[in-house]
């Protein structure tokens, strides 16, 4: 079991979250031209990582609000958690 | 090579079989091949005996950071099925289904295979309709299917929860009679000896830290065990596949995730085939030996672990349960996990790539082995002929930026959603 500090609730149990994907994928900014290379690196690709991984969770049994986490995805230890407006570094 | 028979296992009972030859070699990599396929799994092993037995390029080494059959081929659930409804997935898995009929004769080396059937059950008329449509799809497409009723599935596997207090009650359901089941290890193990007897060098051990790429051209790999040299070279690593497209500077639409499953103790025979249960994700088999072998969902985040976490065993057997309540009176024997390359429409990719010489063959999500013997071969053909064969053709990499997408699922993107 994972142990998540949600930035709101404190320290939880995995079960209350459901997993967001990568957070560092940035959606093209609206009302400008896009690329179709730009829309298809948003969409659908990945660099899944080995190691550090910033990610999105929502505290879906609590708070329910979303939240960036640092994890390893090898390892599983998660080192930063934050709010989804703050940034992980 | 020595012929595995029965006359063979007379004769060597006479010398306490001290004296069988190993089935395959452990050599030291040469400094240069035709081909280079990295990763010793069943993919890879299946594409290096369809280069030499279809194709004649012999000059062949295999590429293993660990060893034969302690990936994915080992760690699968090992159904086999070709049940899809897109006309691409469909042909591609039937074909493998006619090179699996003939695998132990072929690869002489009985690797088990056993059509006993899978069932996917119905909870709701809704998803009757749709098996139904699945099911008229397969049969255009030459795939033997049968939708069953409530009476049909219950002859069937009259163990599961036919009360009227369930939560969700079997309808009945999509069958695929020739599908089944085959020994994982078998697999691996009888493409590396043929493909070792033809001449390819199976290389274990030996971890990729870099590739040569001049110009746009692929010149070679970098290795724990020194720089080979290599004509073209095939990726065929599973849930590594982020890992060396890093070291190529390419992004794909590919994600890894941890998947676990579990045996139960073994127990007398007790399940024909293979069930699948449609209101939850949980999928059921007997081996031979009699363990209930289970599995389900993906534990839902990025991992690279080749273990996952209890909660995701929890809620998989959850389901398990309300299907079949008998499961609650057996032991667990083990869990375990294998790390999955999913792809964002839940489609395989077997392709060029961008740069010459540089083959990709990923994005298998939970379905890879049953897929093996056609990954190889259809894998073995684009990187001999350089061009994708008919059978991959709609396997391709661009069919993300095109829109040509295989969402069997219709999950989206994200495919790791249970």
């Amino acid at each position: 079991m994972l142990y998540i500090k949600c930035p709101y609730c404190g320290l939880r149990a995995q079960k209350e979250f459901s997993y967001g994907g990568d957070a560092t994928v940035k959606r093209p900014n609206i009302n400008e031209e896009v690329s179709s290379e730009d829309w298809d690196n948003f969409v659908y690709m990945r660099k899944s990582p080995r190691g550090k991984h910033i990610e999105l969770w929502q505290h879906i049994a609590g708070c329910r609000q979303w939240i960036k986490v640092q994890r390893d995805t090898a390892t599983h230890e998660i080192f930063q958690t934050a709010k989804v407006t703050e940034e992980i570094r | 090579m020595q012929k595995y028979s029965v006359f063979s296992l007379i004769k060597n009972a006479f010398s306490n079989h001290q004296n069988w030859e190993v089935a395959w070699k452990d050599p030291t990599p040469k400094s240069e091949y035709d081909v280079v396929i990295i990763g010793g799994g069943g993919h890879g092993l299946a594409t290096a005996y369809y280069l030499a037995k279809e194709h004649n390029i012999r000059n062949v080494a295999i590429i293993e950071k660990g060893w034969i059959g302690g990936g994915n081929v080992g760690r699968n659930t090992t159904i086999i099925r070709s049940n899809f409804m897109y006309d691409a997935n469909a042909r591609f898995n039937e074909f493998g289904m006619d090179l699996w009929r003939n695998l132990s004769q072929e690869l002489n080396f009985n690797v088990m295979f056993s059509p006993r059937g899978i069932i996917n059950l119905a909870h709701s008329d809704a998803q009757m309709n749709a098996y139904a449509r699945r099911g008229n799809s397969m049969r255009l497409n030459g795939i033997d299917a049968n939708l069953l009723d409530r009476d049909d599935v219950k002859k069937l596997i009259p163990m599961a929860d036919f009360s009227d207090e369930v939560r969700f009650p079997i309808f009945g359901g999509l069958m695929q009679p020739s599908a089944g089941t085959a020994r994982h290890d078998a697999v691996a193990w009888g493409y590396a000896r043929q493909a070792d007897d033809m001449g390819v060098d199976i290389i274990q051990h030996c971890e990729v830290t870099g590739f040569d790429v001049v110009n746009g051209k692929i010149k070679g790999i970098r290795t724990s065990r020194g720089d080979i040299k290599a004509k073209k070279v095939g990726l065929c690593v599973a849930g590594s596949t982020n890992i060396l497209a890093e070291k190529l500077n390419m992004t794909l639409p590919i994600e890894t995730h941890v998947l676990q499953a579990c045996v139960s103790e073994p127990v007398k025979p007790l399940l024909d085939g293979v069930v699948t249960f449609g209101a939850g994700h949980f999928y059921i088999s007997q081996s031979d030996k009699g363990e209930m072998v289970m599995g389900g969902d993906l534990d839902g985040y990025n991992s690279y672990a080749q273990r996952g976490n209890l909660p995701t065993i929890q809620h998989v057997l959850t389901g398990g349960l309300a299907l079949f309540p008998f499961l609650s009176r057996l032991k667990m024997l083990r869990t375990w996990g294998g790390i999955m390359d999913m792809s964002m429409d839940g489609s395989p990719i077997i392709d060029k790539t961008h740069i010459e010489g540089l083959y990709l063959n990923c994005g298998w999500c939970y379905g890879g082995f049953k897929s093996t013997p056609v990954s190889g071969w259809t894998f073995a053909h684009t990187i001999a002929q350089d061009q994708v064969h008919e059978l991959n053709s709609e396997l391709r990499l661009n069919r993300f930026s095109s829109g040509h997408l295989l969402d069997e699922k219709g999950l989206g993107t994200k495919t790791w959603i249970g």
